[in-house]
C-alpha cells in the first residue's frame, strides 16, 4: 500500500484529503463491521465476559490485514502509514467496535517498532500475536521517563540469562484482555520494557467494570513474572512515548468516525420523527444544534487528519499536530454523541438504543491519552503561550 | 491526485502560458508603462484572468493556472489591480457577468472592471430585506419615454463602496403579482446617473464602511438587465455563491489571523495574564490553528475538483473566532481595553477586520457573523442542503409578493 504525504508548494500543509486507497481501506472495513450482526447482539456482549470480539478482530487483523498496517515488509505487514491506520481507526469508532485494533496494531506495535523487535513484529503482522502496551489509559503522551507501577527485581536461579521477574501494578490498561503478549513498562536494574506473557504464573489481569465496556480496562498485576526485554533505558522511554502518541493521534481519528456516525444517526432519525404533525428535523431549534455539530465534524477532521499526516511523514509538528487533534475529535465526539442521546429523546435514553454505547466510548476515549484540556494545556509550551505567573 | 500547487492535470498547459505572460512583460515594460495602459494590455492579452473566455481578459484555462501568470507578473514587479479595491467586482461582479450576461454586456463590463476603473457595488439588502433577500420592495417599473427602459425605486443599505462606485448590482421587483421569488429582475445601475444618492451608514464602530442608497426614478437600460424578465433570483444565487467563498477563504500562515495579535499581546505582557486568561488562549490558538487547518483542506478540496459545502462552515467559524478572540483582546488589555482610539466619522477605502486596535476589531468583528448571510442562515443552509433535513413549513412562497404581511 501506497502513502500519500505530498507537501504543497511553499505552505508545509500536508495532504489532508483521502486518497483513493485510503477509501478502499475503508470500505473493506466497514464492510467487514457492519456485517457483525444486529444491534442487540451487540449489545449484549457489553454484559457477557467476552466483551471482545476476538472473532471479529481475527478477521480485520488477519484477512483485512489491519494488524500489519504499520509494520514494514520486511516484517511482513503492509508498510503503510498513519493516514491509512487513522481511517481503520475512524472505522472502528464509527462502529463503537470491540477489538483490540487501537491498543494492538497501533499502541503496542508503534513500541514495537521504536524497539525494532523481530519476534513482536512478525507475530503482530500476521495476526498470530495481539499485543497492549500496560500502561494506564488515561496516560498522556509526552511525559517523561517510564511509568513506574512495575519494578525489575532479582532473576531466580534457573532464569535463562537475559529474563528478568517483574512485580507491580498498572491500572485500568486498554485492549489487555484480549493481548496475547504485554508489553510492560519496567522501572529498577535494568529498567526497560518487557515483554510478558498473560497467562503465566503470577499473572492477574482483573477485568474492570468500565465506563466503555467496547473497550474494557483491566487491572494488572504481577508477582515474580518472567518478562523478555524488548527495550531498555532510553529506547524503552521511547518506546512508550511512541506508543503513547500514536495512540493519542490514532484516537483521535476513532473519535472523528464516531462522532460522524452520531451525526449520521440522530438526523436520519429527527427526519423521520414525527411530532406537532412535522418530522422534528424541519424545527430550527434542532437543524441548527446538527449544523453546528456538522461543523465541528468537518474542523476537527482537519486536525485528525493533519495528526496522521504528520506521524505518517515524521513532521516536527507532530506533537502540536497531535495535541490538536486529540482536543478537537475529543471535544467534537463527547458532544455528537451527547447531543445523539439528547435529540433522539425518550428513546436515546434507552439501554436498548445504540446512543448509549456511543456516550461510553466517546466520553471514555476523550480520557484515554490525554484529556481535551490536557491537550490543550500541552500548547503552552509548543505555541509558546506561557501561563500566568503566580501573584 | 492532488499536488502542491493544484496545477495537477494542467502541467502541459502551464508551460506554454509562462511563455505568454514573459513575451508579454518583454513587450510591455513593467517600469515603463503608464498603469492603466499597462493593466489594459495586459487584458487584452489574456492574461487577466485565465479562466476567463478568450478575448475577454483570459483563455478559459483552469482557473488554477492563474498562480503561473501571477508568479511572472509578480516577480517582474508589474504594477497590479489593486484587488482589495474592486473585491466586490472581481468576487461577485465579475463571476455574474460571466455566467448570465450578453455578450454586449460583457465587453462593455469586463475589462474596466478587471482594470479598477470602474468599481462595482452590491445593491441587495434593504432596510425590509435582510435575511429574507427575496422578499425586497425596490421597484423597478417600464419607463416612460423613448426606448426601453426601467425606472427603479426604493432604498438599499449596507453597500460597500457605493460612494465610488461606477455600477451596482441590482436585485429589483419586477412583479409584484408572482410570488416573491419569481418577480426578481437583476441588473446593472449605473451610480453616476439622476435619481441614485448615496449616504454614508456609519456603524457601531464609529466609521462608516457602508452607505444608504435611495433610488428614485433612476433609469436602467433594458440593454443593462443581466438574465430574464423574472429570473433574478437565480442570477443573485450565483452572486451569493461567490460571496460567500470569498469571505473567510484566504490562505494564512500559523497565528496569520486574529489569533496573531492577541498571541503576540499574550507573550508580550505576562503583567497582565491570569490563569482564567490562560485557558482562554489555550483554546482559542487551538481552534484558530484548526480552523486555518479546515480552510487548507477546504482548498485542496476544490483543487482536486472537489467542491465541497465546507466552505459554510469556514465562514460561522471564521466569524465566531475573531468575535472570541478580539473579546478576549480586550478583557487582557484591562484598563486599557476601556479606551477607545477614534470614533471620528470616516469612509475607509478597504475593509480591514484584523487592523487597528483590539476595541476596534472587537466591535468590528461583529460585524462578521452577520455580512454575507447571518449564520444563523448559514446554519439552515447546512441543515437543509448538507443534511438534507427538512425546510420549516413556509406561508411566504406560494402567494403573490403584493399580499405578503410586511
Amino acid at each position: 500500500m501506497s502513502t500519500t504525504t505530498q507537501q504543497p508548494a511553499g505552505r508545509g500543509i500536508p495532504d489532508l484529503l483521502y486518497s483513493e486507497a485510503e477509501e478502499d481501506l475503508r470500505s473493506a472495513v466497514r464492510s467487514v463491521l457492519d456485517g457483525r450482526g444486529d444491534w442487540p447482539a451487540v449489545l449484549a456482549r457489553t454484559e457477557s465476559s467476552e466483551t471482545y470480539d476476538t472473532a471479529l478482530w481475527q478477521v480485520l487483523a488477519a484477512e483485512v490485514g489491519c494488524a500489519g498496517l504499520l509494520i514494514p515488509d520486511r516484517y511482513g505487514g503492509a508498510g503503510a502509514s498513519y493516514r491509512e491506520a487513522a481511517v481503520v481507526a475512524e472505522e472502528t469508532g464509527r462502529a463503537v467496535a470491540p477489538v483490540p485494533y487501537l491498543g494492538s496494531a497501533v499502541v503496542a506495535t508503534a513500541a514495537a517498532l521504536r524497539a525494532q523487535d523481530t519476534e513482536l513484529l512478525s507475530g503482530l503482522a500476521a495476526g498470530t500475536v495481539t499485543a497492549a502496551l500496560a500502561v494506564p489509559f488515561a496516560s498522556r503522551p509526552g511525559a517523561a521517563g517510564l511509568p513506574g507501577g512495575v519494578r525489575v527485581g532479582s532473576p531466580r536461579p534457573a532464569d535463562p540469562a537475559g529474563q528478568a521477574r517483574l512485580t507491580g501494578q498498572v491500572s485500568g490498561v486498554a485492549d489487555a484482555l484480549p493481548a496475547s503478549v504485554l508489553l510492560v513498562p519496567a522501572d529498577g536494574v535494568p529498567a526497560g520494557l518487557y515483554a510478558v506473557d498473560p497467562s503465566a504464573p503470577g499473572v492477574s489481569l482483573s477485568p474492570v467494570v468500565s465506563l466503555d465496556q467496547t473497550r474494557q480496562l483491566a487491572d494488572l498485576a504481577l508477582d515474580g513474572v518472567p518478562g523478555r526485554p524488548v527495550a531498555s533505558g532510553p529506547a524503552a522511554a521511547g518506546a512508550v512515548a511512541d506508543g503513547l502518541t500514536a495512540g493519542a493521534a490514532m484516537l483521535a481519528a476513532e473519535q472523528l468516525g464516531l462522532a460522524g456516525r452520531c451525526l449520521e444517526l440522530t438526523v436520519g432519525y429527527l427526519k423521520e420523527r414525527y411530532q406537532f404533525a412535522r418530522p422534528v428535523g424541519s424545527f430550527q431549534a434542532l437543524k441548527h444544534r446538527l449544523a453546528d455539530l456538522w461543523v465541528a465534524i468537518s474542523q476537527a477532521r482537519a486536525a485528525a487528519r493533519y495528526a496522521a499526516a504528520c506521524l505518517a511523514g515524521g513532521d516536527s509538528d507532530a506533537p502540536v499536530a497531535v495535541a490538536l487533534a486529540k482536543a478537537a475529535c475529543g471535544d467534537t465526539a463527547t458532544l455528537a454523541a451527547q447531543e445523539c442521546v439528547q435529540l433522539h429523546g425518550g428513546i436515546g435514553f434507552t439501554w436498548e438504543h445504540p446512543a448509549q454505547l456511543y456516550l461510553k466510548r466517546a466520553k471514555s476515549a476523550s480520557i484515554g491519552f490525554g484529556t481535551p484540556d490536557w491537550h490543550r494545556a500541552a500548547l503552552a509550551s509548543l505555541a509558546a503561550l506561557p501561563a500566568a505567573q503566580p501573584q | 491526485m492532488l499536488t502542491g500547487d493544484g496545477l495537477d492535470g494542467t502541467p502541459a498547459l502551464a508551460g506554454p502560458l509562462r511563455e505568454r505572460a514573459r513575451e508579454f512583460l518583454a513587450s510591455h515594460d513593467p517600469a515603463g508603462t503608464p498603469r492603466l495602459e499597462f493593466l489594459r494590455a495586459r487584458f487584452d492579452a489574456g492574461l487577466a484572468a485565465v479562466h476567463y473566455p478568450p478575448g475577454l481578459g483570459g483563455q478559459g484555462l483552469p482557473r488554477a493556472l492563474q498562480s503561473v501568470v501571477e508568479a511572472e507578473f509578480a516577480a517582474a514587479g508589474a504594477p497590479g489591480n489593486q484587488p482589495e479595491r474592486i473585491g466586490i467586482g472581481l468576487g461577485m461582479a465579475a463571476p455574474t457577468i460571466l455566467a448570465f450576461g450578453s455578450d454586449e454586456q460583457k465587453a462593455r463590463w469586463l475589462r474596466p472592471l478587471w482594470t479598477g476603473e470602474e468599481v462595482w457595488c452590491q445593491l441587495f439588502s434593504e432596510p425590509g430585506a435582510g435575511s429574507d433577500l427575496a422578499g425586497l420592495a425596490t421597484r423597478a417599473v417600464p419607463a416612460e419615454g423613448p426606448g426601453h427602459a426601467w425606472s427603479v425605486t426604493g432604498q438599499k443599505v449596507w453597500t460597500s463602496m457605493a460612494h465610488e462606485a461606477r455600477w451596482g448590482l441590482l436585485l429589483a421587483r419586477t412583479d409584484p403579482d408572482v410570488p416573491k421569488h419569481a418577480g426578481l429582475t437583476y441588473f446593472g445601475l449605473d451610480m453616476t446617473g439622476d435619481g441614485v444618492e448615496v449616504r454614508p451608514l456609519r456603524q457601531l464602530t464609529g466609521e462608516a464602511e457602508f452607505n444608504e442608497v435611495f433610488l428614485t426614478g433612476a433609469v436602467v437600460p433594458d440593454a443593462d438587465r443581466i438574465g430574464g424578465v423574472g429570473e433574478g433570483w437565480r442570477v443573485a444565487q450565483g452572486t451569493l455563491m461567490n460571496e460567500r467563498v470569498s469571505i473567510g477563504g484566504a490562505a494564512l500562515p500559523r497565528e496569520g489571523g486574529m489569533i496573531g495579535s492577541a498571541a503576540r499581546a499574550w507573550r508580550e505582557h505576562p503583567e497582565l495574564r491570569t490563569p482564567g486568561l490562560h485557558d482562554r488562549i489555550l483554546r482559542l490558538w487551538a481552534d484558530a490553528e484548526v480552523a486555518r487547518l479546515a480552510s487548507d483542506r477546504l482548498r485542496q478540496q476544490l483543487a482536486a475538483g472537489q467542491p465541497g459545502p465546507e466552505g459554510s462552515a469556514a465562514k460561522i467559524v471564521f466569524a465566531r473566532l475573531n468575535q472570541d478572540i478580539s473579546s478576549f483582546e480586550v478583557d487582557l488589555a484591562g484598563g486599557d481595553g476601556l479606551r477607545y482610539a477614534d470614533w471620528t466619522m470616516r469612509r475607509p477605502g478597504s475593509v480591514s477586520f484584523y487592523g487597528r486596535d483590539a476595541g476596534y476589531r472587537y466591535l468590528r468583528s461583529r460585524g462578521n457573523s452577520i455580512e454575507g448571510g447571518t449564520s444563523e442562515i448559514l446554519r439552515n443552509i447546512i441543515a437543509e442542503r448538507v443534511l438534507g433535513l427538512p425546510a420549516e413549513p413556509r406561508t411566504d412562497t406560494k402567494v403573490p409578493w403584493k399580499d405578503l404581511p410586511r
